[in-house]
């Protein structure tokens, strides 16, 4: 078993601006200044986490509503910044948080796989290579040349799903997605990451689902209003959340 | 140094990126409209019928071939006024991608400054065919404007960066910027003949308006046929870098505090 250190996030805490108001535009900034009301209200999403995933293991994050377990997700993929600490990540990512964020509804689906390709770090070359996969898995053959617009929310999400986990990530990130869809498209995707665990993908899961998480993952960190409230085994995590969450 | 060879390093790795999203912007564009690249053509050619005959009816005795001299300096400003209002939602309104997905953020306000180059060449069609039919004459000078294209595009760049960050932070920094260029186009020779306005305005545009650089190199090279002299080059140039070193400064200092605010 190699044991090389995939995620280590370390000691880290993020920070959000949490002011009452938001002000975003330069006349109520002015007005604010004058008044002498501006302040910064701090608000910690995640405080002091720190855990290290090795090759190979399937982590789930459970914990309630705004305990900060997408924060933290978002602070690995690398589109946050902690506050303090640090996060290193060895290897290629695909996170696979809200499917189909980045598609373009005015764009066909034919376009949109190459775009959301290239927003995830392929090339053009790559995505026509296995463009035939893609299309096969989301079974949208006979929609390719629509807008995007014009599909349900199970047609995007499969598209979704199926460009993310094309490319055999090293380490996928998942964050409550597989809600969406039909049971026979959900049975789909948990065999693709089951294959992919097998074939050696860390993952880094959340959900609410503790059947689910019981089911993928081998470690667990429960979060509670930032904190790391008990990090281990996912079997042990998820009992002592249910028995006391 | 390394930190910026590994920028560029990464701006080449999702090159392809960027081609995709400025495809997009131009596909999308033309999509579902009847004529569609042709408007990039007939688009400048029927707002400069209107100009023509509007102001060749005011500055008829100074400047010949008035067609010609509006169309080089409307189609340079339409370029900049365009590209860059474009590029100030760029980030905000990309806000549901950079949320979800790591991507380098100035590749969006990079892409619609792009696609507003390659709509400015399109555009060119319509110069040309404005000088066949004026019987404008052509010479090797011409080809240079490529050159001048190329500063206003990093002039661009910069102030797009700059606008698309600050935009983050005060949405209403496109209402303002509005006003800005349309007083910035009144202050360009684009309609009247540079002669016309009094000695102490004119020293202030000729020193202080970026577009004023721009515009007197592209009529130099395309309706004058000579080659701009080493004064107004070398502004175009300066203010070009000086314009992006403040766009990408301003940018990379405040990307990482994006993602707090869209």
């Amino acid at each position: 078993m190699n044991t090389r250190v995939m995620i280590d996030v370390d000691h880290v805490t993020i920070r959000f601006n949490k002011s009452t108001e938001k002000i975003d535009n330069l006349k109520e900034y002015a007005i604010k200044l004058m008044k002498r009301e501006l302040m910064f209200q701090e608000f910690l999403a995640v405080k002091d986490v720190s855990f290290q995933v090795k090759k190979g293991e399937a982590w789930g994050l459970i914990g309630k509503n705004g305990s900060g377990k997408s924060t933290l997700l978002k602070a690995v993929s690398g589109i946050m910044k902690p506050y303090m600490g640090s996060i290193a990540v060895n290897g290629s990512v695909a996170p696979l948080i809200e499917l189909g964020a980045g598609f373009d509804g005015n764009m066909t689906a034919r376009e949109n796989i190459y775009l959301n390709g290239c927003v995830l770090g392929h090339t053009e070359k790559y995505m026509a290579d296995h463009f035939d996969e893609i299309v096969d898995f989301a079974e949208i053959g006979d929609f390719l040349d629509s807008p995007i617009k014009n599909f349900s929310s199970g047609m995007t999400a499969r598209l979704g799903f199926a460009i993310a986990t094309m490319v055999r990530p090293e380490i996928l990130i998942v964050d409550e997605i597989l809600a969406v869809g039909d049971f026979k498209f959900r049975e789909k995707c948990q065999e693709r990451m089951n294959r992919m665990l097998s074939g050696g993908t860390t993952l880094l899961f959340v959900s609410h689902n503790i059947e689910e998480v019981k089911k993928l993952c081998d470690h667990a960190i429960w979060l509670e209003k930032g904190n790391a409230v008990m990090t281990g085994n996912a079997q042990d995590v998820c009992d002592e959340y249910l028995a006391r969450g | 140094m390394d930190l910026f060879i590994r920028r560029l390093k990464s701006f080449w790795y999702y090159k392809d990126l960027l081609k995709q999203l400025v495809v997009r912007d131009v596909k999308l564009k033309y999509r579902r409209s009847f004529l569609g690249y042709v408007w990039s053509v007939l688009n400048p050619l029927l707002i400069m019928t209107v100009m023509s005959i509007v102001f060749s009816t005011m500055f008829k005795k100074n400047i010949e071939n008035f067609p010609v001299y509006l169309f080089t300096g409307q189609l340079l400003f339409n370029f900049m006024n365009t590209s860059t209002h474009q590029a100030i939602s760029s980030i905000t309104g990309s806000g549901a991608l950079l949320k979800k997905a790591y991507v380098p953020k100035y590749i969006f306000t990079v892409a619609k400054i792009t696609s507003g180059l390659v709509d400015f060449f399109f555009s060119l069609g319509a110069l040309l065919l404005v000088m066949i039919v004026t019987r404008a004459p052509f010479s090797w000078h011409n080809l240079l404007f490529i050159v001048v294209a190329f500063q206003l595009y990093l002039f661009c760049l910069g102030l797009g960066l700059f606008l698309a960050q600050a935009n983050v932070f005060f949405r209403d920094i496109q209402y303002i910027y509005n006003a800005v260029t349309t007083a910035w186009m009144y202050l360009t020779p684009i309609f009247y003949p540079v002669e016309s306005i009094n000695e102490r305005l004119l020293w202030f545009i000729k020193h202080f308006n970026p577009m004023y650089f721009y515009v007197g190199q592209f009529r130099d090279l395309v309706y004058y046929n000579t080659l701009p002299g080493p004064k107004i080059t070398f502004a175009g140039w300066a203010t070009a870098f000086l314009m992006l070193g403040i766009g990408t400064w301003s940018f990379l200092r405040s990307q990482d505090r994006f993602i707090l605010y869209i």
